[in-house]
């Protein structure tokens, strides 16, 4: 399988300059025709999928209208329901990053949750064996060290192999996101287990606090302050893929892998860092459930968060900022099921999910070959 | 008598997999990767759960799954060839939707979030060994012949060769004037089938739809595809040898002399190893997961 072929590939932030971008006016056009080519595709999607949804709704008798809002309602309507987007979203945050940057790079982490899980292990693990009393401030680097390192193996595996041996980085991240989450059953049922559940002990130091802490509208939910982690994830994402040499060589490959290795970049290294850094962020990912809301490992807990990071990367971009909006979004529609359960299965909002993702990675070839046909015509019927 | 129960549990076993299996390599020959395996076959479990408790028939279960794989495939091909998304992002797509599909419509229609009440399989006399049972199955029959039939189509007929031209090169097999897009429709129309058919056999040997019953039955196809290097028959002695794995974890069940977990793992570790290319490289199709030039 190709490494790069034109669709894997991450966009480009610009257009192919146009004859007329030489000009002010020309940099302004081609910024805002950028912009249209990030922007409406989502738009697209969100139509296609509120289309799917009602058809889904009629087809149990209920009204589109009273569910939809029945889903804002329980979702940004109250402080609740909006903790609990924000808990989720946490989470997606930092798989879609993950995804994200893998993408970048060119290469598909389909293993963030595995990764995921693995990182929520590592940080349970080491959390099994701090005694209690510890300031959660003074044992959090140790925890975000072991749940980087915890997925980091896992994502830096399948980087050894394509960097090495040419392994196909999706085939191999698919079947390791099997034999971790055997491996990590196993060790939990046969050995970590407490009596009659699938989690490990409590943890005795190092818990997050919670939102509801400061705000005590938001009791009951779990946000809680990985939510700032999520977010200088964020930051530090964007500043190490703009800001960086490092981050800079990472695109270079994604974009054109043998114009880079030509420039002088190790592309074999750029792979398999850029996985393993892939499968870090998506590994502090389980600090949000291990330290901010159960306090414990427990088996299945990154159950469709690391696929729902694929949608999430895909929806936002590659981009820092589109990656949150878009993780709030998913976020949004996971709880917003919970929400409309009375009316409608909850299980419409995995459609929902599915359609998005279908429909944004059919619309951005397509909306992209529109606009840049439209403008093609635009400029020659100003040229005549 | 232990080895021949052994061989029957290990046949059994295989046949969901060799049928997706046979349709994995048809579809990543003719240049579509194979993730929506899975999804196929959860979508043709369920289709023929519906229809063979809505008719009472399992034939007409059997025509369901293959209308409910072969569109599910068709849904792939469109996105990925019309509107040349990216293969692997709409194969999760399609497996999810398939995911959310089968609960919502499970709901809907038996007004469980678990699973379908007992449907009817084929006829099975009463009080047959487990020999006798797995004979009269005619999916059985059909499981156990798709392999070499689809290895004397990929090899021996036209449309076998037009599959692994637009495979390998689709722009050489453009300019001999193969309709390469066409292919492509056909091949993975056939692969969702044929996996369909796979799911079908699921539900109907077990009498009943449950939520996610293909439990990664899917991507064990995958993997036997590309441990048996794309190759039908190849592929298919992968299907026996992870079904016999199976059949082994099951007769270890209690014993502690080996944990489950890790014969789960025996062909996902043993894809990897044959990507890594320690025993002779898996070289995949030289176009697969590309779209044709326009």
């Amino acid at each position: 399988m190709p490494v790069n072929d034109p669709v894997t590939a991450p966009v480009a932030e610009t257009p192919p300059p146009s004859p007329a971008s030489t000009s002010a006016g020309g940099v302004r056009a081609s910024r805002r025709s950028a912009l249209e080519e990030a922007v409406l595709p989502p738009l697209v999607a969100l139509l296609l999928a509120a289309v799917v949804g009602d058809a889904l709704i009629l087809v149990f008798g209920q009204s589109p209208g009273a569910v939809y809002h029945l889903l804002l309602e329980g979702t940004w309507g109250n402080a609740y329901g909006f903790g609990q987007v924000l808990y989720k979203a946490t989470t997606l945050v930092f798989t879609g990053l993950a995804v994200g940057l893998g993408l970048r790079a060119g290469l598909f982490n389909i293993g963030a949750e595995s990764q995921l899980a693995a990182g929520g292990f590592c940080a349970a693990l080491v959390g099994l064996m701090l005694p209690a009393g510890i300031p959660s401030l003074l044992c959090l680097p140790v925890y975000v060290l072991a749940a980087a390192i915890g997925g980091g193996v896992v994502g830096g595996i399948p980087g050894v192999l394509k960097a090495r041996f040419g392994a196909h980085e999706v085939i191999v991240t698919i079947m390791l996101n099997f034999v971790v989450l055997a491996l990590l059953n196993y060790i939990i049922s046969s050995k970590l287990h407490v009596p009659d559940t699938l989690h490990t002990a409590e943890l005795r130091s190092g818990a997050l606090p919670r939102v509801s802490g400061f705000i005590p509208a938001f009791q009951g939910s779990a946000a809680n302050a990985s939510i700032l982690l999520a977010v200088a994830a964020a930051i530090l994402f964007g500043w190490y893929l703009f800001r960086t040499r490092r981050g800079f060589e990472l695109r270079a490959v994604g974009l054109q892998p043998r114009a880079a290795e030509y420039a002088g970049v190790n592309v074999a290294g750029v792979t398999w860092r850029a996985l393993a850094i892939s499968g870090a962020i998506a590994g502090l990912g389980g600090l949000n459930y291990v330290l901010g809301y159960k306090h414990y490992y427990e088996e299945g807990f990154a159950t469709g968060a690391g696929f729902l990071g694929i949608a999430v990367a895909l929806v936002g971009r590659n981009h820092p900022v589109g990656i949150v909006l878009a993780a709030l979004l998913f976020a949004t529609l996971s709880q917003g099921g919970l929400a409309v359960n009375a009316l409608v299965p909850k299980q419409m909002v995995d459609v929902l999910q599915a359609v998005v993702i279908l429909a944004v990675c059919t619309s951005v070839p397509e909306v992209r070959r529109l606009l840049r046909g439209a403008r093609r015509s635009a400029r020659s019927g100003g040229e005549s | 008598m232990i080895v021949v129960l052994f061989i029957l549990q290990t046949l059994r076993i295989a046949v969901p997999y060799l049928l997706a299996a046979a349709g994995g390599v048809l579809s990543e020959r003719a240049g579509l990767i194979g993730l929506t395996l899975e999804g196929y076959m959860l979508g043709g479990a369920f289709c023929a759960a519906v229809a063979s408790y809505a008719t009472g028939s399992a034939t007409a279960g059997v025509v369901a799954a293959i209308i409910g794989g072969g569109a599910l495939a068709l849904l792939y091909a469109v996105s990925s060839i019309r509107y040349r998304a990216d293969q692997v992002v709409v194969g999760i797509a399609i497996n999810l939707l398939v995911i959310g599909l089968t609960r919502f419509f499970l709901r809907l229609v038996f007004d469980s979030s678990s699973n379908s009440p007992r449907v009817p399989g084929f006829h099975v006399t009463s009080g047959a060994s487990p020999l006798a049972a797995l004979l009269q199955n005619p999916l059985a029959w059909v499981g156990l012949a798709v392999t070499p039939i689809v290895a004397w189509v990929l090899y021996r007929t036209p449309f076998g060769l037009r599959v692994r031209a637009v495979g390998e090169h689709p722009e050489a097999a453009a300019s001999v004037g193969v309709p390469v897009n066409r292919v492509r429709y056909l091949a993975t129309a056939l692969s969702g089938m044929l996996a369909g058919v796979g799911g079908a056999y699921l539900a109907l040997d077990q009498h009943q739809f449950t939520d996610g019953m293909t439990a990664g039955r899917g991507f064990i196809a995958l993997a036997a595809v590309i441990f048996g290097r794309w190759d039908p028959m190849r592929a298919g002695l992968a299907c026996l040898l992870f079904a016999a794995a199976d059949t082994l974890q099951i007769q270890l069940q209690g014993s502690q002399a080996l944990p489950s977990q890790f014969v789960e793992m025996i062909p996902y570790v043993l894809t990897i190893v044959a990507l890594v290319g320690v025993v002779g490289r898996a070289v995949a199709p030289a176009a697969l997961g590309r779209p044709a030039a326009e």
